[in-house]
């Protein structure tokens, strides 16, 4: 698990699919066996602090092992996307990332940023906008216990300025579009500067274009503010497009985890996002017999 | 229910027929073809409104009737509302009283009457009681369904948010159950009246079903029919406030939305 998990220092070339044979029959080995080996090779740490980790995380619904035993440790401001089959559990973790679940084995460190509020937001595949409130009342839930009257207007409305939705705020949610909600719902996530951004699919429900344009913009601000970003998507290319690091559940495990370090702004369709892209479709439909 | 200047037009156009028909019927009266035994012509009633009027005796009645109307309707409304609010937040008080509150709703409340004169003879007592009872089902039954029906989406993203449970309340699930509450509303606005009018027609020494029905003694078929109508009217009256309340408070909805 942890060799698979191999950082590369920012210089070292692109490196190719990390899961090799030796490293799957240590994946697949139960904890006990690797005894002597138990002592990870640690991940190259990051000389980052850590946004949150998952150690052991495991969460069961019923008799259903939904996350098995999962690791994880994401850097402060690292853009992750989490890929998988639905159903495989990319919702619950975020759930359990932003505390709406718990899990039922295992530890979750979820560090606080500087201030020292919870600052973890959740963006929906639904924009959930209250639908009696204004855009910029609806932006301002975001800052709730946090800024309050003329502050928390200033705020709301130059971060819809930023979504490029200013001279919306006095509309009702109903009037906008699929797209400009999400918007919204974006700059409600945004507004008091997150910390740890969870995203599960946020743009799972847009057209094609409006998609591409929600990523550049989500890419710009991400930019910008440099939250640690976790992007659940169904869409591979998406992810290889904005993350700087891919991972790949299948059940219950961490079947991949791939750093995708190019550069930025990256072009749609180049070779080097398609070659990964194959690399995390390979995982996840093939060679599973061999 | 769309715009308001369309709904204005549809008002308007709303009273054309009424209009119509009372000038029919004043003809079928004048003609003869209507005996006056059975209908009084609208002139009729409206001399026995104007008589009635000047001998203070239809303000006294009508407000007489408000008052009760009201007055059960505050006291059955804001019952229905607490348990409505309290059993769609809490599941324990759920468990412990809806079972009830749903056996007692399937007693029709007009069944109690015998009842209610046995306990509280003709006096005031009576027709508060009948009336709030009426009243308590509808909010009752609709807040509480609205509140269970406050998408769990919307109540989720304001736990993320950090939203205390009295902000939650106010922002989220009160505005989502209150469409449903109008509901309510309005269809106990209709039940309010109609609860008063039976009630005075059998236990009252005054308002305007009791007005009614000493003009039946006396045979005075006009302020039978101007009773009616005005009880028509009152009844409007209160829906059409209730609209307005509802216009006001959701104008976010879809359907109240001015261009
Ligand atoms: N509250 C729950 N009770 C029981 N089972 C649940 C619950 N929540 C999730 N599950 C189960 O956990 C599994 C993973 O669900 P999850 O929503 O995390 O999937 P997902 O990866 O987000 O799928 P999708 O891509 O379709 O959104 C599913 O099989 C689901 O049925
Ligand atoms: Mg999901």
């Amino acid at each position: 698990m942890s060799v698979i998990a191999l950082n590369p220092k920012p210089d070292v070339p692109v490196k190719t699919a990390r899961e090799t044979a030796e490293s799957r029959a240590l994946r697949e080995t139960t904890p006990t066996q690797w005894f002597p080996y138990a002592t990870p090779q640690q991940r190259e740490r990051d000389t980052r602090e850590n946004a949150f980790s998952f150690r052991g995380i495991s969460r069961k619904f019923g008799d259903k092992t939904v996350l098995d035993n999962i690791d994880l440790d994401v850097p402060a401001g690292q853009f992750i996307a989490v890929i998988g089959k639905s159903g495989c559990g990319k919702s619950t973790l975020l759930r359990l990332l932003t505390g709406l679940d718990k899990p039922t084995a295992g530890t979750l460190t979820v560090n606080k940023g500087e201030n020292d509020e919870n600052r973890t937001r959740i963006m929906f595949q639904e924009p959930r906008l209250l639908p009696w409130a204004k855009i910029a009342k609806n932006v301002e839930v975001g800052l709730t216990g946090i800024a309050k009257g003329t502050d928390a207007r200033e705020k709301s409305l130059a971060i819809l300025n930023e979504v490029g939705l200013a001279d919306r705020a006095e509309e009702w949610p109903s009037v906008l579009s699929g797209g400009q909600r999400q918007r919204v719902a974006l700059a409600r996530a945004l507004v008091a500067h997150p910390y740890i951004l969870a995203l599960d699919e946020p743009l799972g429900a847009l057209d094609a274009l409006t998609r591409i344009e929600m990523q550049q913009l989500l890419e710009r601000i991400w930019l910008q503010q440099r939250f640690t970003a976790v992007l659940v998507t169904h869409d591979v290319s998406e992810a290889v497009a904005l993350a700087d690091r891919v991972i790949v559940i299948d059940h219950g495990k961490i079947a991949l985890d791939l750093d995708i370090p190019l550069e930025r702004p990256r072009r749609h369709g180049s070779p080097e996002l398609a070659r990964l892209e194959g690399q995390i479709l390979d995982t996840l439909f093939g060679e599973k017999s061999g | 229910m769309k715009s308001t200047g369309q709904s204005i037009l549809r008002n308007g156009t709303g009273w054309l027929l009424p209009a119509l028909i009372i000038l029919l019927w004043e003809f079928a009266a004048r003609t003869g073809l209507i005996s006056p035994n059975v209908m009084a012509a609208p002139s009729a009633v409206a001399e026995a409104f104007w008589r009635l009027l000047l001998s203070g005796e239809l303000v006294r009645n009508i407000g007489v009737s408000t008052a009760r109307a009201l007055s059960g309707f505050v006291i059955g409304g804001s019952i229905g509302l607490f348990f409505g609010l309290a059993n769609g937040l809490s599941g324990l008080s759920r468990n412990l009283t809806d079972t009830t509150l749903q056996m007692v709703r399937n007693i029709p409340h007009l069944a109690l009457i015998p009842l209610v004169i046995l306990w509280f003879g003709i006096d005031e007592e009576a027709k508060l009681f009948l009336v709030a009872l009426g009243v308590f089902f509808p909010i009752y039954v609709n807040t509480l369904l609205g509140i269970q029906s406050v998408d769990p989406q919307l109540v989720e993203m304001g736990r993320v948010y950090g939203m205390s449970r009295t902000t939650l309340f106010f922002r989220v699930i009160l505005p989502g159950a209150l469409p449903a509450i109008f509901v309510g509303l309005r269809y106990a606005l209709g039940i309010m009246w109609l609860t008063l009018i039976v009630a005075e027609t059998i236990a009252a020494s005054s308002g305007l079903g009791y007005m009614a029905m000493q003009a039946r003694e006396f045979l005075l078929i006009d302020v039978v029919v101007l009773s009616i109508l005005i009880y028509a009217l009152l009844g409007k009256l209160a829906d059409s406030f209730a609209r307005l309340l509802e216009r006001l408070t959701l104008q976010w909805h879809p359907a109240f939305q001015t261009a």
